[in-house]
Formats: structure tokens, sequence, C-alpha cells
């Protein structure tokens, strides 16, 4: 799906573009090719979905969203991706994954991250979601994040 | 435009869609309303200040390497001793402590599946607790930005 040099394009731009007036002609001295190669490429995985979007990555936290509320939620297995589906595209959910259980500790299936001002905003949309789901919420939970202790982009070995 | 309301147009505006073109801070600038200089300033103004983590692409998860979500129940007074363990991999790279008997949760990110189940084992066998391995089977939410509220 991506060559070598594709895939040195997203090392080389994992820790974010230079803000310099010419970023991809800087890319593409980094990995050995041409400004309208790197474009080219980066478009073309763009359509591919491999890259989401490029621009500017905002930090919930430093914005003022302390909520930061993990929701974990045990739906039955055969509605997971319709269900997963209507979650994600709730605007205050950022991520929204479906996971394996590991019982009998962890039933839970279908992760979705909550955005809020405060705890009281990302509780408002938790039960938000378990209106939603309705009989098919089995038993949910929310886990704030009490501390990051270690966040950064995506890294990759180069 | 004053600073403020620049930095608001950035971080709203252009969470996506970054032009790829050659200049494409000119090109939002031409957009704004402002030169290509102000908009580099302000972007890495808030940059700098941590309003923004960087200006670039948001990779697909697993499509480049491989990566999961894994969790610890750590007992408290072994948490910082297990945190820092856990953050000291490269492979890591979100790690947070959560308020639950799982309290630990990070993300680990390796060239292949090979790679991840390695750095797993590694914490696990180095701190002798089990370590829960939440894969992503399925992902339903493109995270084309994030509609950030102004109070």
């Amino acid at each position: 799906m991506i060559d070598d040099i594709d895939r040195r394009i997203i090392i080389e731009t994992q820790g974010g573009l230079p803000l310099v007036p010419r970023p991809y002609a800087a890319v593409a001295d980094a990995v050995g090719t041409t400004a309208e190669d790197v474009t080219a490429r980066m478009t073309r995985m763009l359509d591919a979905g491999i890259i989401r979007r490029i621009g500017a990555v905002p930090n919930h936290y430093a914005l003022g969203y302390r909520g930061n509320g993990m929701s974990v939620w045990d739906v039955p297995d055969e509605r997971v991706s319709e269900l997963g589906r209507r979650i994600g595209a709730l605007d205050f959910v950022s991520h929204c994954y479906h996971r394996p259980r590991h019982l009998p500790d962890w039933p839970y299936n279908l992760f979705a991250m909550v955005h809020g001002k405060d705890r009281d905003a990302v509780r408002d949309e938790v039960a938000a979601i378990a209106a939603l789901l309705g009989e098919a919420n089995r038993g949910h939970r929310v886990l704030f994040s009490t501390r990051i202790l270690k966040k950064t982009g995506l890294r990759l070995a180069g | 435009m004053d600073i403020q309301d620049l930095e608001k147009r950035l971080l709203n505006d252009f969470q996506r869609d970054l032009p790829l073109e050659p200049r494409p801070f000119l090109a939002m600038a031409e957009r704004l309303g402002v030169t290509e200089d102000e908009v580099l300033s302000a972007l890495g103004d808030l940059r700098d200040t941590g309003a923004i983590s960087r200006v670039g692409a948001v990779i697909r998860p697993n499509s480049v390497g491989a990566s999961t979500l894994a969790a610890m129940a750590v007992p408290p007074q072994d948490l910082e001793r297990v945190a820092a363990l856990v953050s000291a991999h490269a492979a890591v790279n979100h790690n947070y402590e959560r308020e639950h008997r799982l309290n630990l949760w990070f993300v680990v990110t390796a060239p292949d599946a090979d790679g991840v189940a390695a750095v797993l084992d590694d914490i696990s066998e180095r701190t002798g607790l089990a370590v829960l391995d939440l894969p992503m089977l399925e992902g339903y939410h493109l995270d084309l930005g994030f509609a950030l509220q102004w109070t």
C-alpha cells in the first residue's frame, strides 16, 4: 500500500512539518526526492485514507479540555459496528474503536474518547451516549485521566 | 485581525486541509487576509505554548506499522516506578494514569505486530504484572478534526 519513500515521508513529518515557507521542499530534501513528489504522495495517501488529515493538531488538554474521559461500553458484538459508527459521528467524540473484551476482568468492547471542558461536561456527554445506546448498553464506565505521563506523536523507528 | 483571532482561526479552520501546494502557509494567509510571516509566527507560538502539538499529518493507526492500547493494574505504591519504566520505552507514545483498578493505559507502536508483542512481554517481565492487550479491531471515527468551543 505504501512504499519506502512514502514511509520515509511519514517518518520525516511525524513530529510535524517544519514551519518554513516551503515545508514540502524541506521534507523532499530530507528524504531525497522533489517537493512535487512529496505533495503528490501525500495527496495519494490522503485519498487512500492512510493520512486522515493534514493540519494543526490541537492539544485538547492545553486548550482547556480537561475532562478527557475514556468511556467504555459493553454492547452486543453483533451490533458493535452499527453502534460504533453512530457514536463515532457525535461531535464530542474524538475516537471510537471496537476492541476485544478480556473476560472476566474487562467486559467492554467499545471505546469512545469523550472531550469536555470539565468532568461534568464529560458526564453529560456520556449520558447522551447511554441514551443513544438504550438497551444495547449492558454496562459502561468512564475512566478519567488523572495524569498524562507521556504524550508524543506517532513514532516509528527510522 | 488581532493575534488571538488569528490563532483561533488557525486552530478552528486548519485542523485539516492544509494546502498541498508549494507555499501552504501563504495560501492560508491569503484566505485569512494576513501575511505568510504572520501565519508562520502564530503557528510557531501555538506550538511553543502547547496549544497544538504540531502542524502535520495524522496517520491512520496500523497503516504504517502496528499498534495497540495496553492496560495494567499497578499497585498504587509501585505506580511511579512502573509508569517511568513504561514511558521510557521509545515504542510508547501515550501513557495515562486513569481512575480505575486498571490504572495505567498506554499506546505501543512498533514496525510490526511482533515488535508490539515484544514490548508488552518486556514490560510484563520487568514488572511482574499482567499487561492487557486491547488492539483496535475496527475504528468508527475518521478523526477529521475536532470542533473547539470558545467560551
